[in-house]
């Protein structure tokens, strides 16, 4: 059965990339952007451009205000209950690294910080890093076959010196949500901060930071068909209180003299130097968009695609799935085959997905693979991109195996 | 520069073939040919990093003259190291750095090979070469 995407127009560039060959199924690495982005990028900047919290100007004012009602737009889709709980960040990795900077104060030598197996390596090498900076330790939960946390091991493993869990919501690998309630109720049991790298997560469904009753929740714009170069750290009132200021100039500071400087609390305080004002104002018009979406719809669609995804590679024999993946994207390799090969076909036919360790090195490792290829699907995707990938991996393999 | 009858028998075949999927399988002919490496030969010392397969590259000079072998688990990139292999072979070491391997690659028409964002291994065996020369 074809599923269509009525978002499709949305995304010029869909049609773009078609116009060169190109099918785009790579939507966890990046997504393409909807109209309603590119016109509110294009109009701020040609209808002038200003410096955010500073300037006394009609510009600045337009400017800051515009910005802030960003805030508001991502602490309503994620169900915070202030702006004031949103920092804007770089990205998903900055706000990991600002977290892990951030809280190192409250750590002493011989503490544990608790990442999963599956986590890549933005949630995992600011942890790795600290552990060495600190003398902590880093423990991994390890996983089952199906690419989720194995919860009776967490059990084991997160206990009273477990100071900070942080784990993904879903698995950029495997496309598995993680349980994270039990696992979130077992940190906050030990009294250890509680991390959820929502990166793959927040782009399909709607998710409440509030009834997931995490301390931090981070994820990146250009992920959830928003601009680049911006991400988000929501954090819990008491849980903000915690994070020392990391990075230092203007913007942040409050009062400042030569020798000393009093700074802002969050969010501000965790905002050094200009942010990226274009890009936070980009993805304000792109939660708009979203959010005018029929969410069941889209729900459906992508769990309609999805499922043509996994019984189309099931059908193909020597497809071996990684884990069991429940929505979004899936990893496969094929017997006998090299992925590096399997990329180089696939890429000669204009089938844009993402082959290798997905940035997930220590876990494919654990796999004992070299890599493998990911398919990933974006609401702007239909059966045909699917159909399309489908042929071209077939013709890989008939000239492969 | 002048080249060997296997590099001009290369470049007969590859600018001849028609489309993607001929290119592809006259790669994987071409990486048939590659001298195999004996067992003390992949090593870590002679492993290429910075590719998505494994890659390795042994460069040997007698009398001024280089002589490369390579290999690798994937068989894409061992038709490419095959094509660089011809070209490369025998050359002495100014010949080496004065050769553009880019420009070769283009005229066999596997240019895009070559591209920042390709992550197979050609990139990083073409810089070990040049280090090497």
């Amino acid at each position: 059965m074809f599923h269509a995407s009525p978002w499709r127009s949305d995304f010029p560039a869909i049609a773009a990339l078609q116009h060169q060959q190109q099918t785009y199924l790579d939507s966890a690495a990046t997504t393409q952007k909807p109209h309603a982005l590119i016109d509110a990028i294009g109009q701020y900047y040609a209808q002038g451009a200003a410096n955010v919290h500073r300037a006394q100007h009609l510009p600045g004012s337009l400017a800051t205000r515009a910005f802030e009602a960003s805030r508001e737009k991502v602490a309503q889709w994620l169900n915070a209950s202030s702006a004031e709980q949103i920092v804007f960040t770089h990205g998903a990795t900055s706000a990991l690294n600002l977290l892990a900077y951030g809280l190192a104060e409250q750590f002493q030598p011989g503490d544990e910080l608790v990442i999963s197996a599956a986590e890549h390596h933005a949630n995992l090498l600011p942890w790795q890093q600290l552990a060495k900076r600190r003398g902590l330790s880093l423990r991994v939960l390890p996983l089952e076959a199906s690419g989720v946390v194995d919860l009776q091991a967490a059990a084991q493993i997160i206990g009273p010196r477990t100071r900070v869990l942080a784990v993904s919501q879903l698995s950029n690998v495997f496309g598995a949500w993680q349980p994270l309630s039990p696992l979130l109720a077992l940190a906050r049991a030990q009294g250890a901060i509680t991390v959820v790298d929502g990166a793959q997560g927040v782009v399909h469904g709607r998710h409440d930071v509030e009834h997931m009753q995490c301390d931090f929740y981070v994820f990146s714009s250009h992920k959830l068909y928003g601009p680049d170069g911006v991400g988000v750290l929501y954090g819990r009132r008491e849980a903000l209180q915690k994070l020392a200021h990391w990075q230092f100039g203007g913007e942040m500071v409050h009062q400042a003299d030569y020798q000393s400087a009093s700074f802002h609390p969050a969010p501000l305080g965790h905002e050094a130097g200009t942010p990226p004002i274009a890009s936070v104002i980009g993805l304000g018009a792109t939660l708009d968009y979203l959010s005018g979406l029929d969410a069941k719809a889209v729900a459906e669609h992508e769990a309609a695609l999805h499922a043509q995804l996994l019984a189309g590679l099931r059908a193909r024999s020597g497809v071996q799935l990684l884990g069991a993946p429940q929505v979004a994207l899936a990893s496969f390799v094929v017997e006998g085959v090299h992925n590096a090969d399997l990329a180089h076909l696939l890429t000669d036919q204009g089938v844009a997905v993402r082959a290798g360790h997905h940035c997930a090195m220590p876990l494919m490792k654990h796999l004992g693979l070299s890599g493998a290829i990911r398919v990933s699907l974006g609401l702007y995707n239909d059966s045909g991109d699917l159909q399309r990938f489908f042929d071209a991996l077939d013709k890989a393999l008939e000239i492969l195996v | 520069m002048t080249m060997s009858p296997q590099a001009q028998e290369a470049l007969e075949v590859f600018t001849q073939a028609a489309g993607w999927e001929q290119r592809a399988r006259l790669l994987m002919q071409w990486g048939e040919r590659l001298e195999p490496l004996g067992d003390e030969q992949k090593v870590e010392a002679n492993r290429v990093h910075g590719c998505e397969s494994v890659v390795w590259l042994v460069a040997e000079r007698q009398d001024e003259h280089w002589h490369f072998k390579a290999a690798s688990d994937a068989r894409m990139i061992r038709g490419l190291l095959a094509l660089l292999l011809v070209r490369v072979q025998g050359l002495e070491s100014q010949a080496l750095r004065e050769l553009d391997l880019n420009a070769w690659f283009e005229q066999l028409g596997l240019g895009r090979q070559l591209s920042p964002s390709r992550s197979n291994g050609l990139n990083a065996v073409l810089k070990r070469m040049s280090e090497l020369a």
